[in-house]
């Protein structure tokens, strides 16, 4: 199945911290139902663009629309349509399950019984019903970051952005939440993914852009950019990554230090196109 | 908008469950105001508190001399107390060696020709030191010392009097009456006199509500944002007002709480009587939250983290407290600190609850300060809440 409707565009999103440009005019397109791969170094701008799309940050200049809707100007429709898995884990810890469910349902203005009828649904299936009455204290980051999930779902998003969403996870729980994300896409939920874990991108992701220095540097299927690696035999996705962001370590803001890397890369210079 | 308020209140309502979950912010959260006022209301001193104060005497005179120090040392201003514990010193120049090596708070020095000044109708002089050092102490001292010197000096001036008239042959005067034809009489509004405690409970009681709502909210707001919870507050299609006043509803509600925790305090362990309606006093602390809602959410607005909320809250929390009069009187602060002071709606607030607690004030004497703390909170609230929507997603 091609997907070709568009469910994200976004145009020239430009967001500025002070002097430092964090998103840089970057324009592209999400489809309807597909599983997108935002990858990137650290500070190279993934976040910042995700917390713009979700509203949370205003963009310095340029904007988006998501489902149709200016994320400047219709904020609240965009809010409605999107579920958001950020990269800390969006959950009272004196609170339980249920009553954090409880709370951000209401907030999105679900009755009791939707927010009772769809938080049961997936706890279950993320095997979290034992659990579901325990203060959130109590839990391991895995066990957070199930009902974090089953947060961000409980609206019943369009889109779901996932931003990193098994980091610092057991292969256990990366395993379930992995096959989770393909089931909730089957479902035709849009899926956000970023992630620094290429095996993890590779996978899932329908396409995969790559954001460095704020810019897309390149954006296509994970088969095609394969095709782009220079002097590797069978390249896997982290060889594409490598060589279109280079081998620099990015301190915070994205500023570059030389590492060592694999002999066969060149410079930064060539970019996938 | 018509989810507005139910939005609030959910917001309230998580803040409140949350923080009755955690049983170190609830411990000090009830310990602190008790704290407070045990402090403040037991060290500061008070005209009736004084007892035992060490002073040094030198008396080179002899009977009369003698006394003059009798009658210190045997003064009681609480019953059963001696306002002094005296001890004798050689010299003059040995009582303020005492003072510097900090063994007394004063000292009273009879010089040899006391009552030969005395008996010659010369005017004799005592003198007495004072301790620098010590302002609190040594101002209700050296007083104490000026009134016992005074009224040892009047009664040898009613018999010297007595004597004269007596020689005149004429009838009628009083000697006590010569010496002093006029005396004067204190009255209070209300029976009975009033201790630090009634002065400093209203200024407590409007401060940790203040403190509630400016640290408070400004602590709350920067927390949810470093455990990013705030996010998922921020990514509902609610009103960013809902928002906020729902923070600062909780944080007001904490601050009521803490409040009607010193005023049952004052009333039950240190006998304060609220003089006034407590109703008034409800609605005082009420607005006093109120004018500062605006100036909390600027302050949680502006700090991106805790760490710095808490600094720049600090700057301003710390002089407010000294200036606004809620342990000192503002009238006793230079002209430019009461300047200050009268921008200050904590001091408004801190002057109406006194009004009202101590005085027995009603509505109607306390209505300039209900109309300042109404007009600063709609002020602030004005410009805070745009700023707010603006800078939480900057």
């Amino acid at each position: 199945m091609t997907k070709t409707e568009n469910t994200i565009e976004v145009k020239k999103l430009t967001k500025k911290f002070k002097k430092f440009t964090a998103v840089d005019s970057i324009s592209f397109d999400v489809k309807k139902g597909e599983i997108f791969g935002f990858l990137g170094p650290n500070g190279a701008g993934k976040s910042t663009t995700i917390r713009m799309l979700t509203t949370l940050l205003t963009p310095t200049s340029g904007t988006a629309m998501v489902e149709g809707h200016d994320i400047k100007k219709d904020q609240n429709e965009v809010r409605k349509r999107i579920g958001l898995v950020a990269e800390k884990i969006i959950l009272y810890n004196h609170l339980s399950a249920m009553e954090n469910l409880e709370f951000f349902g209401k907030l999105n203005h679900l009755s009791k019984d939707e927010i009772k009828k769809r938080s049961e649904r997936w706890i279950e299936r993320l095997g979290m019903e034992e659990w579901k009455d325990a203060q959130a204290s109590t839990y391991s980051t895995g066990m957070k970051q199930r009902i974090n999930i089953v947060r961000a779902l409980l609206t019943e998003p369009d889109i779901l952005f996932l931003d990193e969403p098994t980091l610092g996870l057991d292969p256990q729980t990366t395993f379930m939440i992995r096959t989770f994300i393909q089931e909730l896409n089957k479902k035709g939920i849009t899926i956000i993914l970023t992630t620094h874990d290429m095996i993890e991108a590779e996978a899932l992701s329908d396409r995969v852009a790559i954001i460095d220095h704020g810019k897309i540097q390149a954006l296509d299927t994970v088969e095609n950019l394969k095709k782009k690696v220079e002097n590797k035999k069978n390249p896997t996705l982290e060889d594409v990554f490598l060589q279109v962001t280079g081998l620099d370590i990015r301190d915070k803001r994205g500023k570059a230090k030389r590492a060592g890397g694999p002999p066969w890369r060149g410079g930064g210079e060539n970019r996938v196109r | 908008m018509k989810h507005v308020l139910s939005d609030l209140w959910q917001i309230t309502k998580k803040d409140l469950l949350e923080f009755a979950r955690d049983r170190i912010r609830l411990i000090t959260f009830i310990i602190m105001p008790i704290f407070m006022m045990v402090l403040t209301g037991f060290i500061f001193p008070s005209q009736n508190s004084i007892k035992n104060v060490p002073i040094g005497v030198v008396n080179q005179n002899g009977t009369t001399g003698n006394q003059l120090l009798d009658v210190i040392k045997n003064l009681e201003i609480t019953s059963g107390n001696k306002a002094f514990a005296t001890k004798t010193y050689s010299s003059i120049n040995a009582i303020k060696d005492g003072i510097k090596k900090q063994e007394i708070n004063g000292g009273i020095y009879i010089p040899a020709d006391f009552s030969r000044d005395i008996s010659i109708n010369k005017q004799a002089q005592v003198t007495i030191v004072e301790d620098q050092s010590n302002p609190q102490i040594s101002g209700i001292a050296t007083q104490t010392l000026t009134n016992v010197v005074q009224g040892f000096g009047q009664e040898i001036g009613k018999q010297k009097v007595g004597v004269l008239v007596a020689k005149t042959g004429a009838r009628g005067p009083n000697a006590g009456v010569l010496i002093t034809p006029i005396t004067s009489k204190l009255e209070g509004i209300l029976p009975g006199s009033t201790n630090y405690f009634e002065f400093v409970a209203p200024g407590i009681m409007a401060m940790v509500v203040m403190t509630a709502v400016l640290t408070g909210l400004a602590a709350s707001v920067s927390r949810e944002r470093e455990q990013g919870t705030l996010d998922g507050i921020l990514i509902s299609p609610i009103s960013r007002l809902a928002i906020i006043l729902g923070k600062a509803m909780s944080q007001s509600i904490r601050g009521l709480a803490q409040g009607a925790i010193v005023l049952l305090l004052a009333i039950f362990l240190f006998g304060v009587t609220i003089n006034g309606s407590i109703l008034l006093v409800a609605l005082l602390l009420l607005l006093g939250i109120f004018s500062f809602v605006g100036l909390g959410i600027l302050v949680s607005a502006s700090a991106a983290e805790q760490e710095t909320a808490t600094q720049l809250l600090f700057m301003f929390q710390f002089p407010m407290l000294f200036l606004s009069g809620a342990f000192f009187p503002t009238q006793q602060m230079p002209q430019i600190m009461q300047d200050i002071a009268h921008v200050l709606p904590l001091t408004y607030a801190i002057e109406a609850l006194r009004k009202v607690i101590i005085l027995g004030a009603g509505v109607s004497s306390v209505m300039n300060e209900l109309i300042i703390l109404t007009v600063f909170g709609a002020v602030t609230l004005a410009i805070a809440v745009p700023l707010f929507r603006k800078m939480i997603t900057r």
